[in-house]
């Protein structure tokens, strides 16, 4: 089979994997004369695709033969595309082409499993190996592990990544159990659990000075590289009967408990060749949107998973944004007083993201704010005044600038 | 009488910190001021016209006399790189203003500093925009056609030259230089645009004026791989354009080889998809099932 065909497959055979990100990791590039490539801790992105996803990495499986039947996969045992498998010199050459065309920030590689999953991991850290030691590659790289290979494997494979990632794939043992039986959720929690020891502990400076020589000044010891750019995981939307409750939960303890950088929330799509035991309809886009704003309010607006608004059947609200939601359904916490609120609090507004609130909390040192000020910001007033105090305005509580106004109309059926 | 300054081009920023710096302590206000480089032309006759590398010449008053806050030179380099022919003006009235009115430097809302940000942010883009969208093109200058084995074109035993074409929004090429310097510095490079051109030859970064888009290679045979993959890691059953269109402009399409699949991909996109939902599922292939817990790397806990 030729080149352009097997990436034709095997690029097919990992789109449903979401990550994309090239940033996060330690700073480095090839001026001392070796190497190729560079980071510079900021991801680029190079392209983008129809489906208004990020382009930032050559994102492939090294081979989609696999011997799980995961039901939710394209590349499940018991499914009938086109199969494939590339040699490790034929990635390593894809990814340096590629590199030095600029077109990529470095590579993505996961794989189907074959014979064992030591076997498998061995291969896909043998890519990256071949691409630090033999041709100098400075550039980014991303391995999914395999989980439960072994500790050998999983050091080897932090030397050489900047970031590792297994998928959680569902929020909940159940789903994986019924969608996935061959995978082991609680393997999965342990090796994610490892990485985060091998991450936190290479960031550690060393406690204890090494004596090199006798009379030698003591060295603190470097603790050995692991996946500078931290670990990340995926969770399938929309396959099991997980509500965004639960979702939620279990996103927080991956966050709190493995220390992960990313949760990314995958909307099942219709695959080809489907399995006969799932749903056959559009991916449930708009509430993996909401999950992705919610995911965001946790992180960096202060939100707890628990404050997070839902309805009735623990879903996210599809008809406004997270954060709006938040904000109707605590009418007693508004309007906030610009000039005198809290970061906290001002955070809550809808239509003030963190930089805005560090800038008027800055201005606000050295005089009173107007609501001539947050006209020039180029904010989006109709969606911030009804929440909001300041010098020259007050919300009214009914008509077009009372929070009430800032429901969508009722329509008839929401698409997602 | 307006005075005039001259800039030495059109990224001049020594010349404008000098001047600048020389007419605060002179007490020259922006009003009376009118600022000019080479390729950008005045509005008005050049009445008494100081040429800002004489101004350098002449002593330099006390840096004690000059206190700029570091945000703002920092500002400077970023803003004076927009092709706004304005800019010179905004940033010496902000820098009188500063000295002016303490109160400024506390006030990140102040239109003016907003304006700056503003123009500064667009520069960041665009800087941002360039480290992503410039396209390299291998170009062997020995035999076409290359070993089997080797990816297409190629000729093995020989180092290529990789040269790019790109159409930069604002004069951001020599600022930009080194970002590619530091990730290709074993590769032989160049950079082609209409205004500024830089080329790499593994000792020495070298800039010399624009080119024409001819200059540019042609796409190679190994550009189709990139298309291979284009195609094939967009998910059909997923469109947004609008937020593609959002992050790769239009204006950047045609210097971009991929950008020609977007119409006919988004067009075939709702076909595929809709025909993934409408499909049968297809009769499973029988398979052996994997034995657990033999012949694998299971910890034990």
């Amino acid at each position: 089979m030729d080149l352009n065909r097997k990436l034709a497959i095997l690029a097919d055979a990992a789109k449903y994997d979401a990550s994309c990100a090239s940033s996060g990791t330690d700073k480095r590039d090839s001026a001392d004369g070796r190497g190729l490539g560079s980071t510079e801790g900021m991801g680029i992105c190079h392209s983008y695709a129809p489906d208004g996803r990020c382009i930032s990495l050559l994102k492939v499986l090294l081979t989609n033969h696999c011997q799980y039947d995961c039901l939710y996969c394209v590349n499940r045992a018991s499914s009938n595309v086109p199969r494939a498998r590339f040699r490790v010199e034929e990635v390593v050459q894809l990814t340096l082409d590629f590199y030095r065309r600029n077109c990529i920030e470095g590579l993505f590689l996961s794989s189907g499993i074959v014979k064992s999953p030591d076997y498998t991991m061995e291969q896909v850290v043998e890519v990256a190996r071949q691409l630090r030691e033999v041709h100098g590659f400075r550039g980014y790289i991303h391995l999914k592990t395999i989980p439960d290979a072994s500790a050998d494997l999983l050091e080897r494979a932090g030397r050489y990544a900047d970031r590792l990632s297994i998928n959680i794939e569902l929020p909940s043992e159940q789903g994986l159990r019924a969608l996935a039986p061959e995978k082991d959720g609680q393997a999965i929690r342990r090796s994610m659990g490892r990485l985060r020891s091998g991450i936190e502990a290479a960031r550690e400076p060393a406690v204890q000075p090494i004596r090199v020589l006798p009379g030698a000044r003591p060295r603190p010891a470097r603790p050995p590289r692991f996946a500078p750019a931290g670990q990340s995981t995926q969770m399938i939307v929309g396959a099991d009967g997980s509500d965004d409750r639960s979702i939620l939960a279990t996103s927080a303890a991956l966050y709190r408990g493995y220390r992960m950088r990313r949760v990314y929330y995958s909307a099942f799509s219709p695959i080809p060749d489907a399995a006969q035991a799932l749903p056959l309809k559009p991916p449930p886009l708009l509430r993996e949107h909401r999950l992705y704003q919610a995911d965001w309010l946790m992180r960096f607006y202060g939100y707890a998973h628990e404050e997070l608004a839902l309805d009735g059947q623990g879903l996210l609200r599809l008809d406004v944004d997270p954060k709006l939601a938040w904000a109707l359904a605590h009418p007693a916490r508004f309007p906030v007083d610009l000039n005198s609120a809290p970061r906290e609090l001002m955070l809550r507004v809808p239509g003030l993201g963190p930089g805005m609130v560090e800038r008027l909390l800055q201005a606000r040192q050295v005089r009173r704010l107007r609501l001539e000020d947050l006209r020039r910001a180029r904010l989006n007033l109709s969606k911030l005044l009804p929440f909001v105090l300041l010098d020259g305005h007050r919300p009214t509580s009914s008509g077009p600038g009372a929070p009430a106004a800032q429901l969508p109309p009722r329509q008839g059926e929401l698409f997602a | 009488m307006p005075q005039t300054i001259h800039l030495d081009g059109p990224t001049d920023i020594a010349g404008f910190k000098h001047a600048a710096r020389r007419l605060l302590v002179q007490g020259v206000p922006p009003e009376a001021l009118i600022w000019s480089c080479e390729d950008e032309g005045t509005l008005w006759g050049t009445d008494s016209e100081l040429d800002a590398s004489a101004a350098a010449e002449a002593p330099q008053p006390p840096a004690s006399l000059v206190r700029v806050p570091p945000a703002f030179v920092a500002l400077c380099e970023r803003v004076l790189l927009h092709r706004e022919p304005r800019r010179f003006a905004l940033m010496y009235r902000l820098l009188w203003r500063l000295t002016h009115e303490p109160r400024l430097r506390g006030d990140p809302l102040d239109p003016d500093w907003r304006l700056a940000e503003g123009m500064a942010r667009a520069v960041d883009r665009d800087i941002h925009k360039m480290r992503a969208f410039v396209r390299f093109t291998p170009v062997w200058e020995g035999e076409e056609g290359g070993q089997p084995g080797g990816l297409p074109g190629e000729v093995p035993g020989e180092v290529p030259r990789h040269i790019a074409w790109f159409e930069p929004q604002h004069h951001i090429v020599e600022a930009n230089a080194d970002f590619f310097r530091r990730r290709f510095a074993q590769m032989r490079w160049a950079i082609l645009t209409p205004e500024r051109c830089v080329e790499w030859d593994g000792r020495a970064l070298q800039f010399r004026p624009g080119a024409r888009r001819e200059e540019a290679p042609a796409p190679d045979a190994g550009a189709a791989l990139w298309l291979t993959y284009y195609q094939h890691i967009f998910n059909p059953a997923r469109l947004k354009l609008a937020q593609m269109r959002k992050e790769m402009p239009q204006r950047y399409w045609h210097n971009l080889p991929e950008a020609r699949l977007i119409a006919p991909l988004s067009q075939a996109a709702t076909a595929r998809s809709q025909g993934m939902v409408a499909a049968e599922p297809t009769a499973p292939r029988p398979y052996k099932p994997m034995q657990r817990g033999r012949g694998e790397g299971a910890a034990a806990g």
